[in-house]
C-alpha cells in the first residue's frame, strides 16, 4: 500500500462530492473566530480562497509579493473560463466537461477531482456575475459563449481578451470587502520564505517584508499555498517575471510531495525570441489558429534568402510553402491541440527551416483567411467581379474585427504589420500541470498544509485544455477548499493562538536568515540572471518539447553543476535590510536550480509520452500514427509524487495509481 | 548584432529608501537593440551596474505584457513614455534613437511616496478599493443563475471598458493635480453600469470618493491628460459618470 | 449635503455651478453692451434699469458678487490643495504631449482676469456705487453711453481690455466644457459641447473686444 492516500470518497462518481460535503465536519461560527489561516499567493485560487475563508469567519492572513493582490499573474489569462452551463443548448453537461478534461489531460489526472471541478464550474459563473464581472453578452442581454481548442461545444465564458483580469478583479473585490471588515489582513510586498511545522502540522510561515527586508513570523492553524506555476524554471516563459516555485519548493523540502514536475505545457502561438536580452515571451491567443495557417518554406534556399532579407515570405508561391500541420494532420490541420502543434513547429525548426535570425520561428499566415472572408463579403454585398484590392479590403475588415487587438499587440512588439506580412510565432513555456501533490481535500502530505490552483499537481493531468486554468483556480478557492479545510480545522477549535516564540519558529527563521546572509556576503562574480539563463537553456534544450534518456541524464548533471557554481559564484549587491530585488531573485533561482533537477529526473523516470511530456523513445514506430506520442497505460497510469531526501537526485518516488472507472482509456489521434 | 545598436544616456532618479533624499544620476548604455522593450534595456543597465559592483536600479515590473499594472516610470516627461496605449513594459526602444538622453523618474504624487529608486507605494489605491470597490455578495456560489438578470450588451460592454483599468497609476502620475479620479471613476462606473451594482451605488461612490480625498489625491480640473496617457484608454466619461453618481447620491 | 461640499467632487461641482452662473452673466453683459453699439438710447434705458431696479441692485447684484468671489476663492483653494497633492516636482515633464496649454494654466488666465476685474470695477462699478450710494445722486436721464465712449478714448485702456479678453477667451476655451464635465453632463455629447464651447469662448470675448475698439474709433 502506497503512503499516498488520495482520500477519494466512496460511492458513484456523480454523488461523491455531494455526499462527502454532507458528512464533512464543520466548525461553528463562534469557533471560526478563534482560528487563523494563512494564504500565500493571491491570484485566482489564493484570492478567492482568502475571501471565502474570511467570509466564513476565519481570520485570514494573505500574502502577495506584488504591491496588490490584483497583480497576480492570473490577470494575464486571455481566452476565457469553461463552465458546464449548457446555455447554448449544444449538449454540454457536467459529464462532458469532465470527460473532455480527463481526455485532454491524456488520462493522467484523478477522476474524482476532475468530476468535482466540472460539477462546481457552473457556480463559478453565477458567483462572478453576482460580483459584477462584466462577461461578454449577446444582444438579448444574456451571456455569450465561445468555443475553444479540442472540444465539441461552446462553453467558454469570456470578457474580451481579458478574462483572467476580470475574474481576478472579482476575487480581489471580494477580498477588499473582507479586508475592510478586518477579516483579512493583507500583507502586500511580502514573500514567504519557509513554512513552520510544529508537531507534524503546518503552523505558520516565515516571510520577508520586501520593503524593509524584515524577517517576520506568522502563525496559523493551517497554511494554504496558492503560489502559481513554475514555468520560469525555463527562464523564458509566458509567466510573470516574479512567478516562482519557492513557496511550493519550501513546503516540498518540509515534507510535501511534489507531483509530476515534468508535465509542462508549451504553448504553440507565442511571439518568438528576438535576441539574447529577451526577458519574457508573450502569448498570442490560441484563437488565432482558427483562421491562421502555419507554414515554413519548402526549400532551404528560400529559408536562407528570407533570413538574409533577400526574399519576403509573401514572395513565395503556394508550391514553395510547407503547411506542415495540414500536411501531417489532415483531419485537424492547424487546430491540433497545443502539445502537438508545438512539437511540429520544433520539428521543422530543428530541421533548419526556422524563418527568423534565431532560426526559431514559423509563419502564421492570414492571407488565405483574408481572401476567403473577402470573397464571402463581396457575395454578401452583391459585388460582382470584385477587384483583388476590394476583396482584400473586405477580408481585412473581418479579420480585424475578430483579432484586431491581438494584431495590434503583435505590431507593437514586433513592429511588423501582420495584415501585410505573416506573423512569426514559436512555442513557449506557458503552464505547469505538475505541482505539489494533494489529496481530494487539497491537503498536501503535511497535515494542515494545503495547496491550490496551478501550484498543486491539479486536475489537468499531462496536458491542460484552454480556458480550464481559470476554472480550476476559482473552483479550488471559492468552492472546494473552504469546505474541506473545515474538516481539518474542526479538531483545532480548542488549540488557541499558535505562539511564534517556539523553537520551531526559531529554527525556521534562522535557516532563512542564514541563507540571506550567505547571499549578501558571498562575493561572487556573476549575477543571478546569469545562472537563471544558463539553467533555462539546459531546461529548454533537454527538458523542453521533446525529451530523451540521454538528454535528461545530461540535464541532471548539468543542472547540478550550475547549482554548485551558483552557490560559489553568485553575486548579490545591496543589503539584507532594504528593498533588494536581486536578493529576491537569488532566493527564487536557488530553488529553481533544485526543482530543475527533479524535473529532469521525473521526465527520465516517465518512460512514456503523454500530453506535454514527449519521450522520443516512446513514439509510434509504424502505421498511420508513425512518429506520434505513445502513451503506456499499463506501466505509467500513475501520479509520480516525489519525496524530498536532500539532493534532488535522491528524491524518492511514490506512485498514486490512477483508476478510471467511468472513462475508457483511448489514444488521442488527430490525423 | 554588435555595433548596430543605440548608445544612450540615461538620467535616472536614485533614492535609497523612503526617508532618504534622492537625486538624478547619469548612466550610459551601449549597443541597445531597437527590438528591446524599455524594461529589457533597464535589465541591460542593471547587469552592467552589477558587473561594476554598483547597486542596480530598483523598478516595479512583473507580467511584462501590459496587464498587471506593476510597471510605472515617468519617461521623458510622460507616464509610460512617449508611445500611446502601452505600459512601460510594452514600450519598445525603437521609439528612441541613437544618442538620445532619456530621463527616467518615478511616478510622482504625494499619495505615491517613493519606496526606492523608481518604485513607489501605490497602496492608497488599495484603500480606495477597500472603501467600496466591491459588491457585497458572499462567495458561497448560492447566488441566482448568471442569466437571471439580462444586461444589455451596450451596458455590459461599457462596464467592461471601465473595468479594463489595470491600476497602474499613470493617470495620477501624469495629472498636474495628482488626481486619482480616472482610476476611481472607472471603478465606480463599472458597478454603476451593472444592475448588480445598483443596490450599494450611493454608499459606494460616497465612500470611495471620501477615501480618495483622505489619501491626499488632488482634484480634477478636466485637463484630460489622464485619458491620453492611460495605457488602457479609460475614457474621461467615467469621471463625468462618477461626478453624476456623487451628485445623485448626495441629494 | 455638507459632506458633499467638503468632498473634492462637491467642490468641483460648486466651481462648475458658479462658472455656469458667470458664463450666463457674461452673456447678458455682452447683450447689453452690444446695445451701446446699435442703440445708445436703449443702452441708456437698460443701464438705468440695471443700476436702479431694487430687485437687480439688492437681489441679483449680491448674488453676482458672491458668485465672482466664490469662483475665485474656490479656484485658489483648489489650486493650493492640488499643489499639495503633487509631491516632488518632475525633473522633466512634457505636459504638452497630453493636454492643452489652456487646460493646464487656468489659474494664470484666472488671475489675469481677476486683475482685470479690479481694473474694470475701478473704471465703472466703483464710480457708480459712489455716485448712487455715497453721493446720493439721482441717475435719472444719465447718459451712460457717453460715459462708456469717454472711457474708451484712452488707447491704453483699450489695449488692457483687449488683452484681458484674450485671457478670458483662453479661460473659457477650457472652462466651458470643463464645467459640463464636472457636473457629469458630457456623456454622449462631448463633441457638441466642445464645439459650442469653442464658439462661445471666441464669439463673446471677440464681441467685447469689437465693442471697445468701436467706441475708441467712434467718439
Amino acid at each position: 500500500m502506497s503512503v499516498l492516500d488520495s482520500k477519494v470518497p466512496e460511492g458513484p462518481l456523480k454523488d461523491k462530492w455531494t455526499s462527502y460535503k454532507d458528512k464533512i465536519n464543520l466548525v461553528n461560527p463562534a469557533n471560526k473566530r478563534l482560528i487563523d489561516v494563512i494564504v500565500v499567493g493571491t491570484g485566482l485560487a489564493g484570492g478567492s480562497a482568502a475571501a471565502t475563508l474570511a467570509e466564513l469567519g476565519y481570520n485570514v492572513k494573505a500574502f502577495a509579493y506584488q504591491d496588490s493582490p490584483r497583480r497576480a499573474h492570473s490577470i494575464a489569462a486571455q481566452g476565457g473560463i469553461n463552465a458546464a452551463k449548457n446555455y447554448q443548448g449544444d449538449g454540454d453537461s457536467t459529464y462532458r466537461l469532465f470527460y473532455d478534461t480527463v481526455k485532454g489531460g491524456d488520462y493522467r489526472s484523478r477522476e474524482a477531482n476532475v468530476y468535482r471541478l466540472a460539477e462546481v464550474s457552473a457556480n463559478i459563473i453565477d458567483q462572478c456575475v453576482a460580483q459584477g464581472v462584466p462577461f461578454a453578452r449577446d444582444y438579448g442581454g444574456l451571456l455569450d459563449n465561445r468555443s475553444f481548442g479540442g472540444v465539441l461545444v461552446s462553453r467558454t465564458f469570456y470578457a474580451k481578451g481579458q478574462t483572467g483580469q476580470q475574474l481576478l478583479l472579482g476575487a480581489y473585490s471580494a477580498m477588499n470587502r473582507q479586508i475592510a471588515r478586518g477579516k483579512i489582513q493583507m500583507y502586500n510586498r511580502h514573500e514567504m520564505l519557509d513554512v513552520v511545522i510544529v508537531d507534524g502540522k503546518a503552523r505558520g510561515i516565515i516571510a520577508r517584508n520586501l520593503i524593509t527586508g524584515e524577517i517576520e513570523r506568522h502563525s496559523a492553524h493551517a497554511v494554504v499555498v496558492a503560489s502559481g506555476g513554475y514555468g520560469n524554471v525555463f527562464f523564458l516563459s509566458t509567466n510573470a517575471m516574479g512567478s516562482n516555485v519557492s513557496a511550493g519548493w519550501k513546503i516540498h523540502k518540509k515534507g510535501a510531495f511534489f507531483a509530476n514536475p515534468c508535465y509542462t505545457q508549451i504553448h504553440p502561438t507565442c511571439i518568438p525570441r528576438s535576441g539574447d536580452y529577451q526577458s519574457k515571451l508573450t502569448l498570442m491567443s490560441e484563437s488565432l489558429r482558427n483562421d491562421g495557417r502555419i507554414w515554413v518554406p519548402k526549400n532551404m534556399e528560400d529559408v536562407i534568402a528570407i533570413r538574409e532579407g533577400r526574399k519576403k515570405p509573401t514572395d513565395l508561391s503556394e508550391e514553395e510553402r510547407d503547411y506542415y500541420l495540414e500536411r501531417r494532420y489532415p483531419a485537424f490541420g492547424n487546430l491540433v491541440p497545443r502539445d502537438v502543434a508545438s512539437r511540429a513547429a520544433k520539428e521543422r525548426c530543428d530541421a533548419g527551416y526556422g524563418v527568423n535570425a534565431t532560426g526559431e520561428a514559423v509563419y502564421l499566415d492570414f492571407a488565405s483567411a483574408i481572401q476567403r472572408y473577402g470573397k464571402e463579403q463581396a457575395k454578401i454585398h452583391g459585388i460582382a467581379n470584385p477587384s483583388e484590392a476590394k476583396i482584400y479590403e473586405l477580408g481585412q475588415k473581418i479579420v480585424e474585427a475578430k483579432y484586431g487587438n491581438l494584431f495590434q499587440m503583435y505590431e507593437k512588439i514586433v513592429d511588423e504589420n501582420p495584415y501585410e506580412t505573416p506573423m512569426m510565432i514559436y512555442p513557449a513555456v506557458h503552464y505547469t500541470m505538475g505541482g505539489v501533490w494533494v489529496d481530494y481535500n487539497l491537503m498536501t502530505t503535511v497535515p494542515g498544509l494545503y495547496c491550490i490552483g496551478e501550484a498543486n499537481f491539479s486536475d489537468h493531468g499531462a496536458n491542460r485544455l484552454g480556458a480550464s486554468a481559470l476554472m480550476q483556480g476559482l473552483a479550488d478557492g471559492y468552492f472546494v477548499l473552504p469546505y474541506t479545510i473545515g474538516d481539518y480545522l474542526s479538531d483545532d477549535i480548542r488549540t488557541g493562538k499558535i505562539p511564534t516564540d517556539t523553537p520551531e519558529f526559531d529554527a525556521a527563521e534562522k535557516e532563512v536568515k542564514d541563507r540571506i546572509d550567505f547571499f549578501i556576503n558571498n562575493k561572487g562574480t556573476k549575477s543571478v540572471d546569469y545562472f537563471h539563463k544558463k539553467l533555462g537553456k539546459v531546461m529548454w534544450d533537454k527538458c523542453g518539447m521533446s525529451r530523451n534518456e540521454q538528454g535528461l541524464k545530461e540535464a541532471m548533471v548539468e543542472i547540478k553543476a550550475i547549482r554548485e557554481e551558483f552557490w560559489k559564484e553568485v553575486s548579490v549587491p545591496g543589503g539584507a535590510n532594504e528593498m533588494n530585488p536581486e536578493l529576491e531573485k537569488a532566493g527564487r533561482v536557488a530553488d529553481f536550480l533544485e526543482l530543475g533537477e527533479l524535473f529532469a529526473k521525473d521526465a527520465l523516470t516517465r518512460e512514456e509520452s503523454c500530453g506535454g511530456h514527449f519521450r522520443e523513445e516512446s513514439a509510434e514506430e509504424s502505421g498511420p500514427q508513425k512518429g506520434e506520442a505513445k502513451r503506456n497505460d499499463k506501466d505509467f497510469a500513475f501520479v509520480s509524487a516525489w519525496e524530498y531526501k536532500g539532493e534532488p537526485a535522491d528524491a524518492v518516488l511514490h506512485k498514486e495509481e490512477l483508476e478510471f472507472k467511468d472513462i475508457e482509456l483511448k489514444q488521442r489521434s488527430y490525423k | 548584432m554588435s555595433g548596430k545598436g543605440m548608445n544612450l544616456t540615461l538620467k535616472i532618479w536614485r533614492q535609497k529608501d523612503a526617508k532618504s533624499k534622492g537625486k538624478m544620476e547619469t548612466y550610459k548604455v551601449n549597443d541597445i537593440s531597437e527590438h528591446m522593450s524599455f524594461l529589457e534595456m533597464m535589465d541591460v543597465l542593471n547587469e552592467q551596474l552589477i558587473a561594476e559592483g554598483q547597486e542596480p536600479v530598483a523598478f516595479d515590473h512583473d507580467c511584462r505584457e501590459g496587464i498587471c499594472g506593476m510597471c510605472s516610470m515617468y519617461i521623458n516627461g510622460e507616464a509610460h513614455g512617449p508611445d500611446r496605449g502601452v505600459t512601460t513594459c510594452q514600450l519598445h526602444m525603437r521609439m528612441f534613437k541613437d544618442g538620445d538622453t532619456i530621463t527616467i523618474e518615478p511616478f510622482r504624487a504625494a499619495a505615491f511616496p517613493v519606496i526606492k529608486d523608481l518604485v513607489v507605494d501605490r497602496t492608497s489605491f488599495e484603500r480606495i478599493q477597500q472603501a467600496g470597490g466591491y459588491i457585497s455578495v458572499n462567495t458561497s456560489g448560492n447566488t441566482q443563475d448568471a442569466n437571471a438578470i439580462p444586461i444589455s450588451k451596450h451596458a455590459a460592454d461599457e462596464a467592461m471598458d471601465a473595468a479594463t483599468c489595470i491600476g497602474c497609476g499613470a493617470c495620477v502620475a501624469t495629472c498636474k493635480n495628482s488626481s486619482a479620479m480616472l482610476f476611481v471613476g472607472a471603478k465606480v462606473s463599472q458597478y454603476a453600469l451593472l444592475p448588480q451594482g445598483q443596490v450599494e451605488a450611493a454608499d459606494r461612490v460616497k465612500n470611495m470618493v471620501a477615501q480618495m480625498d483622505l489619501e491626499g489625491f488632488g482634484n480634477c480640473t478636466n485637463t484630460g491628460a489622464c485619458e491620453v496617457e492611460c495605457p488602457k484608454g479609460i475614457s474621461l466619461d467615467n469621471i463625468a459618470r462618477m461626478n453624476r453618481e456623487l451628485i445623485k447620491a448626495s441629494i | 449635503m455638507s459632506g458633499f461640499l467638503k468632498s473634492s467632487i462637491g467642490r468641483k461641482v460648486a466651481m462648475a455651478l458658479s462658472a455656469f452662473f458667470l458664463m450666463f452673466f457674461l452673456l447678458q453683459h455682452f447683450a447689453i453692451n452690444m446695445l451701446s453699439v446699435f442703440s445708445p438710447e436703449t443702452f441708456n434705458e437698460v443701464s438705468y434699469f440695471m443700476g436702479n431696479n431694487p430687485l437687480v441692485q439688492y437681489g441679483l447684484q449680491p448674488v453676482l458678487l458672491f458668485g465672482v468671489v466664490f469662483h475665485f476663492v474656490m479656484g485658489f483653494i483648489l489650486e493650493l490643495k492640488n499643489k499639495k497633492a503633487q509631491g516632488v516636482a518632475y525633473a522633466k515633464n512634457n505636459g504638452a504631449a497630453n493636454s492643452s496649454w489652456v487646460s493646464r494654466n487656468m489659474i494664470y488666465t484666472g488671475v489675469a482676469i481677476l486683475l482685470f476685474m479690479i481694473f474694470h470695477f475701478n473704471d465703472f462699478w466703483v464710480p457708480e456705487i459712489v455716485e448712487k450710494y455715497v453721493e446720493g445722486k439721482s441717475q435719472v436721464g444719465k447718459d451712460f453711453h457717453a460715459h462708456v465712449v469717454h472711457m474708451f478714448e484712452n488707447p491704453i485702456r483699450v489695449g488692457v481690455y483687449v488683452l484681458a479678453f484674450v485671457f478670458l477667451a483662453l479661460h473659457l476655451m477650457h472652462g466651458f466644457t470643463s464645467a459640463f464635465q464636472s457636473v457629469g453632463g458630457t456623456a454622449g455629447r462631448k463633441k457638441t459641447l466642445q464645439n459650442i464651447g469653442k464658439a462661445y469662448s471666441i464669439i463673446i470675448p471677440l464681441g467685447f473686444v469689437i465693442i471697445a475698439i468701436y467706441h475708441h474709433f467712434n467718439h
